[in-house]
């Protein structure tokens, strides 16, 4: 079998393993994700650094494993986002876009139901989602925010334990096929 | 063209996408303004859903405080019974300590005590974002909050309104990096600019580093911002220290410890004085001065202070007697100075003054030290010259024209 032949072997095995979930799964999930993150951290603060907007959009993307699916969920969360943010109209929807592309094609290609790939791709998803937000920060907006690595890897790890924890909760919402 | 379309489908979706998305930022950051529509509906479709689990929140909480609250009460009763007379005071004593504490009773008193005019504003819920600085209250436009207006605690500053939406307001608190107040110390009057640091701590910058900055003092608004009235506290110094090219100075801002459920939107700010600095240190007594005694001379100072008659300065100094003498003298034998016409005979300061020759008016000299004075009692008279009291060594110069 040649490369090209057995790459379309695994993305065809990849498709046939798209998850489809209810529409009230698809609107209430990310809506509850936002209002934890804006609600919640009033009560713990610590929790702010939860990132479950972009753990959401990770998982949808990964699951329904459509990269323009996955764009769309990304652009529709962040720019809710942006908008209980104080930042610019755009700024999260363009990262989440991104993200929500690279989560669903990452999920063509690799098996997203094991947990230790869940939480490396959880932790990567975090750093670079931070990166593209820092980066656009200071391209478009100006801004001379700095980039705290060694927080970001930290806080990194620990939205990928709770993304883990959560895509297993949110594996219980998919449709039977 | 349709198959190259269906090839990079996904990656023209995405790039549609961003682009949009871009188009949008582009136009909010040249214009300075905001596409308001979209989070006015976002604010709205989630203000009441914070709203609902706040007061989900705060009954839950309100009802298990009053039944512990009652249970309490009705087991106080009891004892009350038995010992009427102190638990009734100390049950006075409690109730009182109950409303003192109670936050939001504090925060009317404040608003009462202020002279600018607020409203009370509770928060419902933070901004989105990892390192979100900033929060929305239940106050909107519909209650009278405009965008900029300054939002407080009795305890100090919070931040400002970032946006005023129709039913809640998005407040930047101050330890964003983007929010900077303009400050003042309470002790030596440092100006500086209040700054952000992103997280628990704030900065003050722009302050020389020969400004004294003390760890403990406090700050409070300084008015130049023309957000926050003067003279609102701000927090205390916790480091400072020389920096390049200006103080590094830190500070835990107090409106923000402790956590933030009720704030005070100032609606119409009115500058108050920075309160005084109470020193530590105990006051000392100082009795009143004695009561002046009719031989003793007027204190220098006031000497000096003080005019005679005809508001001619009285003659304090050895050196100005000397001079009234050298007058007195030179007025006696005729000589006027400033007028030495030539050949005309030099003074001679060795002579006594006779009283009848002195035109000089007595009121000019002291009355103990003037001669005219003196003259005027018969047993001075009788004295020799030197009862004009001219000190040895100060004795008449020879060249009198020089004077």
């Amino acid at each position: 079998m040649r490369y090209s032949d057995e790459q379309s072997f695994v993305y065809s095995q990849r498709e046939t393993q798209i998850s489809r979930f209810k529409a009230w799964v698809l609107f209430l999930v990310p809506l509850a994700a936002i209002l934890f993150q804006v609600y919640i951290p009033l009560f713990f603060q610590f929790l702010a650094y939860l990132e479950l907007p972009l753990i959401v959009t990770v998982y949808f993307a990964l699951m329904r494993r459509s990269p323009i699916g996955g764009l769309l969920v990304g652009a529709l969360v962040g720019l809710a986002q942006d908008s209980l943010s104080k930042n610019p109209l755009g700024m999260f929807g363009i990262t989440k876009t991104i993200i929500g592309y690279v989560a669903a094609s990452v999920g063509l290609r690799l098996d997203v139901d094991h947990p230790l790939i869940r939480l490396i791709l959880g932790f990567f998803f975090f750093v670079f989602h931070q990166f593209i937000f820092w980066a656009l920060s200071r391209g478009l907006l100006a801004q001379q925010v700095p980039f705290e690595t060694q927080r970001t890897l930290v806080l990194g790890l620990l939205n990928a334990i709770v993304a883990v924890s959560l895509f297993h909760f949110l594996d219980k919402l998919k449709e039977r096929t | 063209m349709e198959t190259l379309l269906n090839r990079y489908r996904n990656i023209t979706v995405l790039l549609l996408v961003i682009f949009a998305q871009l188009v949008l930022l582009a136009y909010q950051v040249k214009n300075g303004s905001d596409v308001r529509l979209i989070r006015v509906w976002a604010v709205t479709a989630v203000t009441p859903v914070a709203r609902i689990i706040e007061g989900a929140r705060g009954g839950t909480q309100g009802f298990l405080q009053n039944y512990v609250f009652l249970r309490d009460s009705r087991a106080e009763n009891e004892r009350m019974r038995t010992e009427l007379g102190r638990l009734k005071l100390e049950n006075q004593f409690l109730k009182t300590e109950l409303a003192t504490a109670d936050r939001a009773k504090a925060l009317r008193a404040f608003e009462q005590r202020s002279l600018s005019k607020m409203i009370a504003a509770r928060v419902i819920a933070t901004a989105t974002g990892a390192s979100a600085s900033a929060v929305f209250v239940d106050r909107g436009t519909t209650s009278g909050v405009e965008k900029g207006m300054a939002v407080v605690t009795p305890d100090g500053i919070v931040g400002k309104v970032l946006a005023a939406y129709p039913t809640a307001s998005q407040v930047l608190l101050a330890t964003d990096p983007s929010f900077a107040a303009g400050v003042v110390s309470q002790k030596n009057h440092v100006r500086g600019i209040l700054k952000g640091l992103g997280h628990g701590n704030c900065r003050v910058d722009y302050v020389q580093n020969e400004e004294k900055v003390e760890t403990g003092e406090w700050f409070y608004t300084s008015g130049d911002d023309r957000i926050f009235p003067k003279g609102m506290p701000v927090g205390q110094v916790t480091s400072a220290r020389p920096g390049n090219p200006f103080q590094d100075i830190s500070l835990d801002p107090a409106g923000l410890a402790g956590g933030l459920e009720e704030v005070l939107v100032i609606l119409e700010g009115v500058h108050q004085e920075i309160p005084e600095l109470k020193t530590s240190s105990q006051p000392v007594y100082l009795a009143p001065p004695p009561p002046p005694s009719p031989g003793d001379a007027q204190p220098a100072s006031d000497q000096a202070a003080s005019t005679g008659p005809n508001n001619a300065p009285v003659l304090a100094t050895d050196a100005d007697k000397l001079r009234e003498h050298y007058k007195e003298v030179s007025d006696a034998q005729g000589h006027k100075f400033g007028d030495n016409p030539v050949g005309s005979k030099a003074v001679n300061f060795n002579l006594p003054v006779k009283p009848g020759e002195n035109p000089a008016p007595a009121a000019k000299t002291q009355p103990p030290a003037a001669p005219a004075t003196a003259a005027a009692k018969p047993e001075a008279q009788a004295k020799p010259p030197t009862a004009v009291r001219v000190p040895p060594q100060s004795a008449p110069s020879p060249q009198p024209e020089t004077q």
